[in-house]
């Protein structure tokens, strides 16, 4: 029998990005509010000492401040007809463990999805007729506009601090920016990075193809800030040690730099560390949500009661929440019926190296953001009509690291080992730059999550099924855009490049990309959705859901940007739920 | 929960010790009551009498003294281990004269050579707001130190040298906030109690006043007017900017100090911490004579400058300028020169964190760097610092490094 604890206004899973702001913005206004967290408590002066947070070994290579598969992992197949089976070793992605988050470990990239990726479906349609849209997707528009989500784009690059160029200041196009970017308020909150050698080459190669080169906007900021919350961060140095990496320099956004400090200062706020939370108990009819039940530390089972309940742990653990506790039906492909678990979406990512004779890239002076991206070839910003195919991606040349274990590109021809493999690493680690595509991942009837038939965790719940490949769509449109950044390699002046193709079917294996997105998605249509459009559960209105789970279909962008802005955005609704709770839109 | 409802709730919880309390503390004697908290944080009662994750004032905390520990006592109502059964005028005693209600005396570590300067009206407001919190029971060894110390008796010639009695004299001559700022600092708030040197028999000397001490392995640098090691650059804002929220554009609190922003200064009202600045700024300004600064092509300052680079540049920057809010400046920084550079080796030995307060609740950490850098290297460094972009104090030896680390780290010296 669980132990019983007294109610609270608002209970929060996971204590990451989302669960952070909405636990200080909850809390400052008076609510008790109390977050249950499945790892650790991290915060930068406990954590990150200085002369020990720059260890690649400890951190990229045995994942200190990841999860590990046996607290929780997945299973997964390409596709219906296989038999999925669990990942052992975490690869293709790798979710994040304790407070923090994946906003703890990630680069800092921090976008804003483009006004026609919000209406993507209509958009296409509209411009290219129906015939355009590929076989079995599920491409939805986003309930939700860019100019709605404009003001909450805004206020999370204010906390976070973003460094950056406004390319679209109310619709005047600001020179040095990206000009295809929707219409901003105002400039970034931090100049832009100082880009290095190879972003010099990019920008003037882009520029003579009649490209438009921009600074990547980036949480690991430029200058002294200190954001509204109070909070104070430090001009990066660019020590290139960001992705998988906590930092200790104040520099990279995250809760711990941007949200914690006056979070904990909070006197209506506690957060409970090392507590998993197993379900989100629902009332007798279903229709509200009481609390959750958790393992605490030392394994003893709780009950937390709570008027609200907000659903902030990474994407994927949201929808298995959402699942094992009953919320909303789950999605069946042999019916296209039912709703979490629908529209599971990932990235693309492919590109080309650019081999040079004689240049000095200077790798390791880097940072997770750093880089030139362009995106005359992201979302709808070029015809489609002559390529066939739905999407796009964002184009960059970017050093994030040169760091001494996993960083030694060779060219192609290379023995993998052995005094040439070792003569290669050294002649072309400051040879070699890279141009990549991040491009965007559609929605299909076939790629989805579900519990999974035959495996389960330690505490006996079904561990959750991916079932998903990349489909013709997202392989013509990332291996278009290899061929777009073979172009720019050329012009930057390599004497040999290589193209990356994107890799099908897509592997478990090789590390990707984190940016796992839907399963929980935002809609206008609660038979197509398991969210209305202010991240309110159609089916328990007490429980909103946070987090690129709510993304109906992924663009060719980094996520953080969405996930703050969603999440302010949520929070305003929030509000008004507060004065006068039920649900916020109609079924 | 509605608004009245949790008044209520508060009126109960309050009656019974009221009702506990007798005389001194009625239901309708609020504003003494909340005039008390308002002084109990301003003289910061709190940090001493509170063990590390003990109950707020039920006492505990070890008081490190060059004669032994002391331990701090109880000062809930708690009737058998605390103040309970005590009168005002028991309490007054004790903070005026130093002695217990049996006679008995208090050692200075409980410093009432500067609480005697306060007005017995304030000490009674104090006195009722400590009745008013919970009584903890939580019986606190008051009997550390070792012989001949352990003779309070002996505190009798000790006051007899050392210990003026007498509430607080306003000099007609200054401003009414001066003088209300030096009954602030040199009263409850006792600021020369760290920042005083001491004499061989732990009293603070009157002769170099507020000039700067050693408290735990860290200094409390020079706070008169003195533009060089004091507080000669800083303007009266600047001072309640610092004690408002714990830094300003020259320095973050950090160490003892930090303790001081969080659970005192932060919280006092501006008009007083004004009053401070004001008395602090025109009292005037002392310091030990000033260095010359070590050559650049000094080998030591060469050693440091390479650790420099490569260790502290990246927050304090290659140019000492350091980062706003986060990481102090230490070109042109009084704490970087005191004659005394304790808290230069402390803070590179053993790291340590800013202020956090409601202006600014970073709370930035220096860290611990004493496990890759040796004796040497730390010298090195400090005397770097200390002689570099315009600084100038006597550079730092490896011995005094190594005796430094020993009681940092508690650490025999010599292993």
């Amino acid at each position: 029998m669980a132990r019983r604890l007294p109610r609270r206004d608002v209970v929060i899973v996971g204590l990451g990005w989302t669960g952070s702001i909405v636990a200080y913005e909850l809390a400052r206004l008076g609510l008790d509010v109390v977050a249950l967290e499945r790892g650790p408590w991290r915060d930068t002066a406990s954590d990150f000492n200085i002369g020990t947070a720059p260890d690649e070994l400890r951190y990229a290579v045995r994942h200190d401040i990841f999860l590990r598969p046996k607290q929780e992992t997945l299973t997964m197949r390409n596709n219906p007809s296989q038999t999925a089976l669990p990942i052992r070793k975490w690869g293709s992605f790798l979710p994040g463990n304790g407070v923090g988050g994946a906003g703890l470990h990630w680069n800092g990239q921090t976008w804003r999805f483009l006004p026609d990726d919000f209406r993507i479906r209509s958009h296409m349609i509209e411009r290219y007729g129906a015939g355009i849209m590929p076989e079995g997707n599920q491409i939805q528009d986003w309930p939700v506009s860019y100019d709605e989500l404009e003001p909450h784009y805004d206020r999370f690059e204010q906390v976070a601090g973003i460094s950056g160029k406004a390319g679209n200041i109310k619709g005047k196009i600001q020179p040095g920016g990206n000009p295809f970017e929707g219409a901003r308020a105002r400039e970034y909150p931090t100049p832009p990075l100082k880009q290095g050698y190879a972003q010099s080459l990019f920008t003037k190669a882009a520029t003579d193809m009649g490209l438009h080169p921009f600074p990547r906007p980036s949480g690991n900021i430029s200058a002294a800030y200190t954001n509204p919350y109070g909070c104070s961060m430090a001009p990066c140095t660019y020590c290139g040690f960001c992705e998988w990496f906590g930092c200790a320099n104040y520099s990279k956004s995250s809760p711990q730099t941007c949200v914690l400090p006056a979070l904990v200062r909070e006197p209506s706020f506690e957060a409970r560390t090392d507590c998993e939370v197993t379900k989100v108990n629902l009332s007798a009819d279903g229709k509200m949500a009481t609390g959750v039940t958790y393992v605490d530390a030392s394994g003893e089972e709780c009950e937390q009661l709570g008027d609200l309940v907000l659903v902030c742990a990474f994407s994927l653990f949201n929808v298995r929440l959402l699942l094992l506790s009953g919320i909303g039906k789950p999605y069946d492909p042999a019916t296209g019926e039912g709703v979490v678990g629908r529209n599971y979406a990932y990235q693309t990512g492919s590109g080309a190296s650019a081999f040079f004779e004689d240049a000095k890239f200077n790798p390791f002076a880097a940072a997770g953001s750093l880089g030139v991206a362009l995106d005359d070839y992201n979302s709808d910003n070029f015809d489609h009509g002559p390529h066939g195919f739905v999407g796009g991606a964002s184009i960059t040349s970017a050093h994030t690291n040169g760091r001494p274990i996993r960083y030694h590109p060779v060219p192609p021809g290379t023995p993998a080992w052995g005094s040439a493999w070792k003569k290669a690493v050294k002649d072309t680690y400051q040879r070699v730059t890279y141009v990549g595509a991040q491009g965007s991942v559609m929605s299909y009837r076939n790629n989805y999550l579900d519990l999974d038939p035959t495996y389960k965790d330690p505490l006996g719940r079904p561990l959750m099924r991916m079932t998903f490949d990349y489909q013709p769509n997202e392989q013509k449109m990332a291996n278009w855009m290899a061929e777009r950044c073979q172009e720019i390699a050329k012009a930057m002046g390599a004497n040999s490049t290589r193209l990356s193709r994107l890799g099908v079917p897509w592997s478990v294996v090789p590390y990707q990309t984190t940016h796992n997105t839907g399963g929980a998605v935002m809609g206008s249509d609660p038979n197509t959705s398991v969210l209305n459009r202010y991240l309110q559960s159609w089916d328990v209105p007490n429980v909103f859901v946070m987090g690129a789970s709510a993304f109906p279909q992924n663009a060719g962008y980094n996520p953080t940007g969405t996930v703050g802005a969603l999440t302010y955005w949520s929070l305003e609704a929030i509000f008004r739920y507060l004065k006068s709770p039920g649900a916020l839109v109609p079924r | 929960m509605s608004g009245m409802a949790l008044r209520l709730r508060h009126l109960i919880l309050l009656l019974p010790l009221f009702g506990a309390g007798g005389a001194a503390a009625g239901p309708d004697n609020y504003v003494d009551i909340a005039r008390g908290k308002a002084l109990t944080i301003a003289g910061d009662c709190v940090a001493c009498h509170t063990a590390p994750r003990g109950q707020p004032f039920a006492g505990g905390l070890a008081l490190q003294t060059p004669f032994g520990e002391i331990m701090a006592p109880n000062i809930t109502a708690d009737n058998t281990t605390g103040i309970g059964s005590w009168s005002a005028d028991d309490f007054a005693r004790a903070m005026q004269e130093g002695r217990r209600p049996d006679g008995s005396h208090l050692y200075p570590a409980f410093p009432y050579p500067y609480y005697t300067k306060v007005e017995r009206g304030d000490l009674d407001a104090i006195y009722a707001y400590l009745r008013t919190l919970q009584p903890v029971e939580n019986r606190v060894d008051r009997d550390t130190l070792p012989f001949p110390f352990n003779v309070r008796l002996l505190m009798k010639g000790w006051n007899a040298l050392f210990f003026t009695s007498g509430a607080f004299k306003p000099d007609p001559a200054r401003s009414a906030e001066f003088n209300r700022g030096a009954y602030l600092a040199e009263g409850l708030g006792h600021c020369g109690a760290c920042h005083t040197p001491f004499n061989a028999f732990g009293a603070s000397r009157n002769d170099k006043y507020l000039e700067g001490n050693q408290i735990d392995n860290w200094t409390a640098p020079n706070i008169t007017d003195d533009p060089r090691v004091g507080l000669g650059k800083w303007s009266v804002e600047d001072i309640v900017q610092y004690l408002k929220t714990g830094q300003n554009g020259f320095s973050l609190a950090s160490g003892p100090m930090k303790d001081v922003v969080e659970n005192s200064t932060s919280k006092m009202p501006t008009s007083d911490l004004k009053a401070i600045a004001v008395y602090l700024k025109q009292r005037g300004a002392a310091s030990a004579p000033t260095s010359t600064p070590l050559a650049a092509a000094n080998p030591r300052m060469q050693a440091g400058e390479a650790i420099y680079v490569d260790t502290c540049a990246a927050c304090h920057v290659r140019n000492g300028e350091g980062v706003a809010h986060l990481f102090p400046k230490l070109a042109g920084s009084a704490v970087a020169i005191q004659q005394d550079p304790a808290t230069l080796i402390r803070i590179i030995i053993a790291g340590g964190r800013a202020a956090a307060t409601d202006g600014f609740p970073t709370s930035p950490a220096m860290p611990s760097l004493g496990y890759r850098l040796t004796d040497s290297q730390v010298a090195a460094v400090v005397t770097y610092v200390r002689n570099s972009w315009g600084n100038a104090a006597a550079p730092v030896t490896e011995e005094t490094v190594k005796a430094r680390r020993a009681r940092i780290t508690g650490a025999a010296a010599g292993d």
